[in-house]
């Protein structure tokens, strides 16, 4: 399913329209297509999601509604729309309004540039990746513009600790997606295709064996700062509701709530794309099957993975999450861009072709390098290497009386 | 060490995900959602099938049940001495000596009698003409029912009675009167040594529900005549 694809059957079903409303027509018509699906996708997930977590937590979940609750979302949101929509009065009411929507484009946004085939919908973005890391950029705007707007001090606190940790996880997984377009320029170039590195289509192009099997290190950062960055669990500081209420979206109420909710449950699918595109080969896999199952099957195991995370890690503090991300994946991006650097230009330059034996040569070495940096950073950064305070005995709290 | 842990814990979901259900800790109440199997071995009660007997004469209920749309009443077992709403009371044991009125420490049972002309053995009964409980503020203590000497008043076995107005919640006589009576085995030793259970079993008359066998003629008159 494509853009060209529609452009042909309006010109076919009316003849003699100019291009350029042909080109609109078609384009608002896969755009409503693509984020129907995506919202309805969202809202299997949230069922998907409470339903998992309940049973392994040994609970029943929503069961009620449909056939093993399947209409809890449908049911939610009806409540949800009925509910009143209360705004503050010391709010900043423009911004309040605008936050719900600044924060949920993005993410349909991210939609835009995934291949589903050869091509994307709206046909290919030659700077696909950058177009995405500006477009996930927005979140920490949003955040802290219902915050601020809000007026709420609850709300203000889990913007500022969010702000923080959004901001810092941007750092290593932007060093990672660096990697990953160094390796897919060497592969491309050896290929003599004239699809841009920047490109998901030339991302998938390049894969010949998964770049979570070249690159582990590379996967492991994208995917630690990436579920920061949707900011979900262990790393849900932005709406720890135990601490915060909320967080930033205490305030919200009726619909506006519900546009946070589902971009709260659309977050790890459109993530889940992204990974499925950039480290698991995408629409690539078995020949008989079409790309676009293929591309989907990958997304719903890397949500499945994502919520079985959620499940079992409990929240970091604050100051260990910044520890993380400065200390530990940091350098360690640090180190995998380097490293990759030096090993394809070893590879490269003595017959200036990588063949796939080469590749797995490559993947082995990165797997042992993988672990010997992560041993290397835990012994430099882990709590077992810090000094110990050890607090010294108040004369007072042991209540001994020495006579002299 | 090194993120080993991180693991070991999702090993631990992961086990706690693959499980049966069995696991669960929750009771699905008022119903509860059942696969073919067990909706089989529920109608296996009243009609004596095997499983595949029921498949083949309920395709469509084994279908639904599949898909998880069958819910069946499914109860936890309640004990025959629970103290509920929906009091027991019998017109032709009371005497109006207003006992349960007078020990009820809330306040909220209110009887008014009148003369009825009946003689008993040992004096006269009452007409009982007003007998209300305000059940909105029972607190189900059960004092009013240790404190009758006739065995009229009953606890009920019901927990599901919120009403809608705080009127409803108050129990006339005609109300009482007209229930069909399952009286608790609440301080009543003489119904749980029948083994009555009031859940399972149907109303009682109020000549089954006492305490004491009633006097046969002979001894009536052996009594007067030693007197």
């Amino acid at each position: 399913m494509n853009i060209n694809n529609f452009q042909n059957i309006i010109n076919s079903l009316i003849p003699g329209l100019p291009t350029w409303l042909v080109f609109i027509t078609s384009a608002i018509l896969i755009s409503f297509i693509v984020i129907n699906a995506v919202v309805i996708t969202g809202a299997l997930t949230v069922w998907l999601e409470r339903r998992l977590l309940a049973r392994i937590q040994s609970r029943l979940g929503p069961n009620r509604w449909g056939p093993f609750g399947l209409f809890t979302p449908v049911a939610d949101l009806i409540k949800m729309i009925g509910k009143e929509d209360t705004v503050p009065a010391t709010a900043d009411k423009k911004i309040f309004n605008l936050a719900p929507i600044v924060l949920l484009v993005p993410v349909l946004l991210v939609f835009a540039v995934i291949p589903m085939s050869n091509n994307s919908f709206l046909g290919q973005l030659n700077i696909g990746i950058l177009f995405i890391v500006g477009v996930t950029g927005f979140n920490t705007l949003a955040v802290f513009m219902a915050a601020w707007s809000s007026r709420n001090k609850y709300a203000l606190f889990g913007a500022m600790r969010g702000v923080a940790m959004l901001l810092s996880y941007e750092v290593p997984m932007a060093l990672s997606i660096i990697s990953i377009v160094l390796t897919t320029n060497f592969l491309l170039n050896i290929d003599g295709s004239n699809l841009s590195a920047l490109s998901l289509v030339g991302i998938v192009q390049a894969q010949k064996i998964p770049f979570f099997i070249l690159q582990p290190l590379g996967a492991l950062i994208f995917v630690t700062a990436a579920s920061a960055e949707m900011s979900r669990a262990p790393f849900d500081m932005i709406e720890s509701e135990s601490e915060l209420g909320a967080g930033y979206h205490t305030e919200y109420s009726g619909i506006k709530f519900a546009i946070f909710q589902l971009t709260e449950f659309l977050a790890p699918v459109a993530t889940a794309a992204i990974i499925s595109v950039m480290f698991a080969g995408g629409i690539k896999g078995l020949s008989f099957i079409p790309g676009s199952v293929i591309l989907v099957v990958k997304i719903f195991v890397i949500v499945l993975i994502f919520i079985w995370i959620r499940a079992t890690w409990p929240r970091l503090r604050v100051d260990q999450i910044m520890n993380f991300a400065w200390k530990f994946l940091l350098p360690l991006s640090v180190i995998n861009i380097f490293s990759q650097a030096i090993i394809l230009q070893i590879f490269y330059s003595s017959d200036s072709i990588i063949t796939i034996n080469e590749l797995w040569t490559i993947a082995f070495i990165n797997w042992i390098l993988a672990g010997i940096s992560i041993f290397l950073l835990a012994k430099l950064f882990g709590h077992k290497g810090r000094d110990k305070n050890i607090p010294i005995p108040s004369k007072l709290a042991n209540m001994e009386f020495t006579s002299e | 060490m090194f993120g080993f842990g991180l693991i070991k814990g999702l090993l631990i979901t992961f086990k706690n995900l693959i499980l049966p259900s069995r696991l669960f800790t929750v009771h699905q109440y008022p119903d509860r959602k059942v696969g073919p199997i067990e909706l089989a071995r529920y109608h296996q009660d009243w009609q004596n099938t095997s499983f595949i007997q029921f498949v083949i004469n309920n395709p469509i209920k084994t279908i639904k049940s599949l898909i998880g749309l069958i819910s069946i009443q499914d109860r936890y077992p309640q004990h025959s001495r629970f103290r509920g709403q929906e009091f027991g009371w019998y017109e032709n044991r009371c005497t109006g000596c207003a006992s349960c009125a007078k020990y009820c420490p809330l306040g909220i049972i209110k009887i008014e009698t009148s003369r009825s002309g009946v003689d008993l053995d040992e004096g006269q009964k009452y007409k009982v003409d007003v007998f209300d409980i305000d059940m909105g503020r029972c607190m189900f203590c059960g004092l009013c029912v240790e404190a009758c000497p006739y065995d009229a008043l009953f606890m009920g076995s019901g927990f599901e009675e919120s009403k809608y107005f705080r009127q409803e919640l108050n129990i006339d006589i005609n109300n009482l009167k007209n229930n069909d009576t399952k009286p608790s085995n609440w301080f009543r030793p003489q119904l749980e040594s029948k083994n009555y259970d009031p859940r399972r079993n149907g109303a009682l008359e109020w000549d089954q529900v006492g305490r004491h066998q009633k006097p046969t003629d002979t001894d009536q008159a052996n009594k007067w005549s030693k007197r």
